[in-house]
């Protein structure tokens, strides 16, 4: 009996049944398929506890959402204290935690000017095409094919056709890709000089964390500058000291016009997201603020979790802390690299945001299992199925870095064992 | 309604906890690195760390008198100096890095560091405490995290700074030497109470240490100390009157080693008084005695305002007219047996004198006194070996200095003894350590012991395959390249122990089930 006090269930079976029936059946029968059936019961840390019992080591984080871990202690007894005071406030209203807020998140970006606020990175996505086209009087926009931006209306008629298609919200008159790591590709796209912007993920999330050729960015930013295109980085997986920096793109020598946050901006406990945008991009908010409205947008309890989490990101503990870390996937992923070689060919890794080359078109998906049960959960890439995402959080542990190494180690000749069966069944 | 409207409105979380964890958690990171460390590198670390330390051993002696009130620049800053390149001096020969091959006992031994040490600094001693913690865990590739105590926090901050700039820049990892930013009771009951935390370095009020103790951690607490000095009628009375000055006058006596009480026999009282008044003391009359007695102590006990402060000082305070040039306050108890105040600790300028018919006496009365602050320190001052020897057996002390001053005499500094800001107290003093403390109790050893058996024959052993076992040394980075990669890519044993060891754990989660 799993009585959680509001409402109860027999058993996880009971429980995905009933999800099943009312909630999502597409994926509640995919995650059962996978052979990775979670459903998360407590929490805490970097660690997840599944019905069962089971135990698991947090390595997909949301993407980052869990960058503290879950339930930090810190940030809870932020949010409960902002509950004795604010709730979500007036949109509509100038606030003191917005208004800290935003200078804050702008003090962390100096080009920027103005931080307008979101529920969600998707929602952040959209204020910031929105804003392009605000800006440029052009409707053209430009992502990279396998980028990943969002769900809604506009974000998602940027991305993979796999999600826009179904709901018929492809666009594909104003929404065009380009291949990664190809400028020439960007100029041809650019030169008509009728693109509003240019998005892309600092490093492409969902793609499986390819990693920027050395100039790619910076020569992104010259052409876009050339046609009059704006640059936005969506650093909704690659912000908040995942990089090694506050902002991925402040590792690549470049200042994007506008650029999106989200995810772990609400410390996994109060949903927040932002985009921010340089004087020049904001003119809408002098000319009709209340051009885009949102009720949970930029909640004034999400603000002051914002505010920690970002007060948090700047202690030098912290700092080094992410060093550390990287600095033992780094070494630690070479080893098991060269222990695993027949299946485990290639780490992509900057900070704590690492992607993982599997040899088989589905090894990911392999791997994520085996890792699922030797106790670790990390999650493959939607799309590109061969990598698995591989994000440990900013303040993990030695104790605990060495227990990933250890299980990913022992869950090798698992994965090798399911990749030789998709193998035969191929 | 608030009565300050400027008050908060919200309740801010203290991140000072938080940020110590963190703290903890970045110390283990480097110990990860540097306990594996070689002797080279340890040296190299604890050369770094000694040098910039007696650098600023005097703009931190400054800067903690300044901070604190207690203390005399020039002699905090002789006692920072001594915690430095002396202290690397007098340990760099004894090697806490190598592993050890005994043929003759057929054992190997195999040198592991605590890990993380927790270590509380005084207000007293702020600087040399924290200098010589730091580099005892130096030398026994421990990463240390200190709280010092608030009244000392800037200098004590400043000073772990350096020794961790210094020392990264010699090598060491980040996150070896670091100092909490905001310490505060709480913190520091619940960062002792981590199980991060390996050993707690405790010196401080006898509450803290034996919070240290019931940290469920395993502690080195040093308790307070009331030394008890003999003067016997074998002394050569002018040398040990100038040595009692000078021990008592140095950095206004708070350190706990400093004489508490002299005793020496009724028939050489004159004597003493009269050596003492020459080498700079003033020597109290009933009248001054009483009032120096009603200052010091009060109701709640030592009158923490008088700590670290000069004669003179406190003589103005107490009403008692002295000459400028007083070094110390030299009670006289004519009556000793009574539960005279002045027989207890006075981390000040102030030496009871007292004396007794004869040897036998004077014994059970140093006895009596060591009650409080047992397990510490006295001194015997003469040439009576015999008298030395039962002096030493029955008093619970765990030294007994002969014919120097026992602040820096008990302390090393004047003495073979280890040169030690941290005395143990040991069994009497409640204590676990009862020498003064040095690295090697902050290291432990693996011991391969084969069998006695003549038969059963010792190997031999190639010490070099340790160092490739460091982790994540830059080099290491490049274990692709070195790590031989079995051609089916099927690991080695131990590996595959561990894999046992979790798939056997995750048995036990699943029921069975796995
Ligand atoms: C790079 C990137 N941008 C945007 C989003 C959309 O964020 P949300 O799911 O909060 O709408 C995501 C979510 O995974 C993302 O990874």
């Amino acid at each position: 009996m799993f009585n959680y006090g509001f409402f109860s269930f027999e058993s996880k079976d009971d429980l995905l049944q009933r999800a099943a029936e009312y909630w999502n059946p597409g994926k509640v029968q995919f995650w059962s398929d996978a052979g990775t059936p979670m459903v998360i019961d407590r929490r805490e840390e970097y660690f997840l506890h599944d019905m069962s019992g089971k135990r698991l080591i947090d390595l997909h984080l949301n993407g980052g959402t869990y960058n503290f871990g879950h339930r930090n202690p810190e940030l809870v007894a932020t949010l409960k204290s902002g509950l004795d005071y604010f709730d979500m406030g007036n949109h509509w209203f100038p606030s003191v935690a917005r208004a800290a807020f935003a200078e804050q998140l702008i003090k962390t970006a100096p080009h920027m000017q103005y931080a307008i606020f979101g529920a969600g990175g998707a929602e952040a996505v959209e204020i910031a095409l929105k804003t392009a086209r605000y800006v440029t009087k052009r409707k053209k926009i430009v992502s990279i094919i396998k980028g990943y931006h969002g769900h809604s209306g506009l974000s998602v008629a940027t991305g993979d056709e796999r999600f826009s298609k179904i709901f018929l919200a492809d666009r594909p008159e104003e929404f065009l890709n380009v291949p990664f790591n190809d400028p020439d590709a960007l100029e041809q796209v650019l030169k008509k000089g009728d693109v509003a912007a240019f998005i892309i993920e600092t490093i492409p999330a969902t793609y499986g964390f390819p990693m920027p050729d050395d100039d790619y960015l910076r020569e992104c930013h010259r052409i876009c500058r050339k046609y009059g295109t704006l640059l936005i980085s969506d650093e909704v997986q690659t912000g908040l000291m995942r990089t090694g920096v506050m902002w991925g793109w402040q590792g690549y020598g470049i200042q994007p016009d506008i650029m999106v946050c989200g995810k772990g901006l609400g410390g996994g406990i109060y949903p927040i997201s932002a985009c921010l945008v340089t004087k020049e991009c904001g003119g809408w908010l002098t000319e009709d603020g209340a051009a885009h409205i949102s009720t949970a947008g930029g909640a004034e309890l999400g603000c002051l979790v914002g505010h920690k989490v970002i007060e948090m990101l700047h202690r030098p503990e912290i700092i080094s802390n992410v060093h550390f870390v990287t600095d033992f996937f780094a070494a630690g992923m070479q080893e098991m690299m060269a222990r695993h070689s027949d299946i485990f060919v290639g780490v992509r890794q900057r900070g704590v945001v690492l992607g993982l080359e599997f040899d088989h078109p589905e090894g990911a998906v392999a791997v994520s299992r085996a890792l699922y049960e030797n106790g670790v959960w990390a999650i493959f890439s939607s799309l590109d199925k061969r990598v698995l995402q591989f994000k440990p959080g900013v303040m993990l542990t030695v104790d605990v870095c060495q227990e990933i190494m250890d299980r990913f180690d022992t869950a090798m000749p698992r994965a090798r064992q399911l990749l030789k069966t998709m193998r035969t069944a191929a | 309604m608030s009565a300050d409207p400027n008050a908060a409105r919200l309740v801010v979380p203290d991140p000072a906890i938080a940020t110590a964890h963190m703290k903890i958690s970045r110390a283990h990171w480097a110990v990860r690195q540097f306990g594996k460390a070689n002797r080279v590198t340890v040296l190299k670390v604890a050369e770094a760390v000694a040098r910039a330390a007696h650098v600023k051993a005097g703009h931190y002696a400054d800067w903690a008198v300044r901070e604190t009130g207690f203390g005399v620049v020039e002699h905090k800053k002789l006692k920072n100096e001594l915690s430095t390149l002396p202290l690397l001096d007098y340990y760099r020969d004894l090697d806490l890095v190598s592993a050890r091959i005994l043929p003759d006992t057929k054992m190997v031994e195999l040198a592991k560091p605590a890990g993380v040490i927790f270590a509380l600094t005084p207000a007293t001693n702020p600087i040399a405490t924290l200098y010589y913690k730091a580099m005892l865990a130096i030398l026994s590739r421990n990463a240390i995290v200190f709280s010092p105590h608030p009244a000392a926090r800037e200098c004590s901050l400043d000073a772990a700074k350096t020794l961790a700039d210094a020392a990264e820049s010699a090598g060491a990892p980040a996150g070896l030497i670091q100092c909490v930013e905001d310490p505060s009771v709480p913190l520091v009951q619940e960062i002792m109470a981590s199980d991060k935390v390996a050993v707690i370095m405790a010196t401080g009020g006898g509450a803290m240490v034996r919070a240290a103790y019931s940290s469920g951690n395993p502690a080195m607490g040093v308790g307070p100390g009331n030394a008890v000095a003999y003067v016997d009628p074998t002394a050569k009375v002018d040398a040990t009157a100038k040595r009692l000055v000078d021990s008592k006058s140095f950095d206004n006596s708070v350190l706990c080693t400093n004489e508490s009480v002299v005793l020496t026999l009724d028939a050489n009282r004159g004597n003493m008084e009269r050596a003492l008044r020459s080498a700079g003391a003033h020597l109290c009359n009933a009248s001054d005695t009483d009032k120096l007695r009603d200052y010091l102590f009060t109701d709640h006990g030592f009158n923490v305002a008088a700590v670290g402060k000069s004669a003179t000082w406190i003589a103005d305070k107490a009403g008692i007219r002295v000459s400028p040039s007083a070094r110390i306050l030299v009670p006289v108890i004519t009556a000793p047996g009574q539960d005279d105040k002045l027989f207890q600790e006075k981390l000040c300028p102030v030496l009871t004198l007292a004396s007794a018919v004869d040897f036998r006496q004077a014994m059970t009365i140093a006895a009596q006194i060591l009650k409080r602050g047992g397990g510490h320190s006295a001194a015997f001052h003469g040439e009576a070996p015999d008298r030395l020897l039962q002096f030493a057996d029955m008093l619970p002390v765990y030294r007994v200095v002969v014919n120097a001053p026992c602040s820096q005499g008990a302390a090393g500094f004047a003495t073979h003894l280890p040169p030690s800001f941290m005395i143990g107290t040991g069994f009497a003093g409640r204590s676990s350590v009862g020498e003064n403390v040095g690295p090697q109790h902050l290291v432990h050893w693996t011991r391969i012991a084969y069998n006695s058996d003549a038969s059963v024959p010792f190997e031999n052993f190639d010490l070099s395959a340790l160092d490739s076992k460091q982790p994540n040394q830059p080099a290491n980075l490049h274990v692709a390249s070195r790590a031989p990669v079995a051609p089916n890519g099927l690991p080695d044993s131990d590996r595959d122990m561990l894999r046992q060891l979790i798939l056997e754990e995750l048995r036990g989660l699943t029921g069975g089930q796995k």
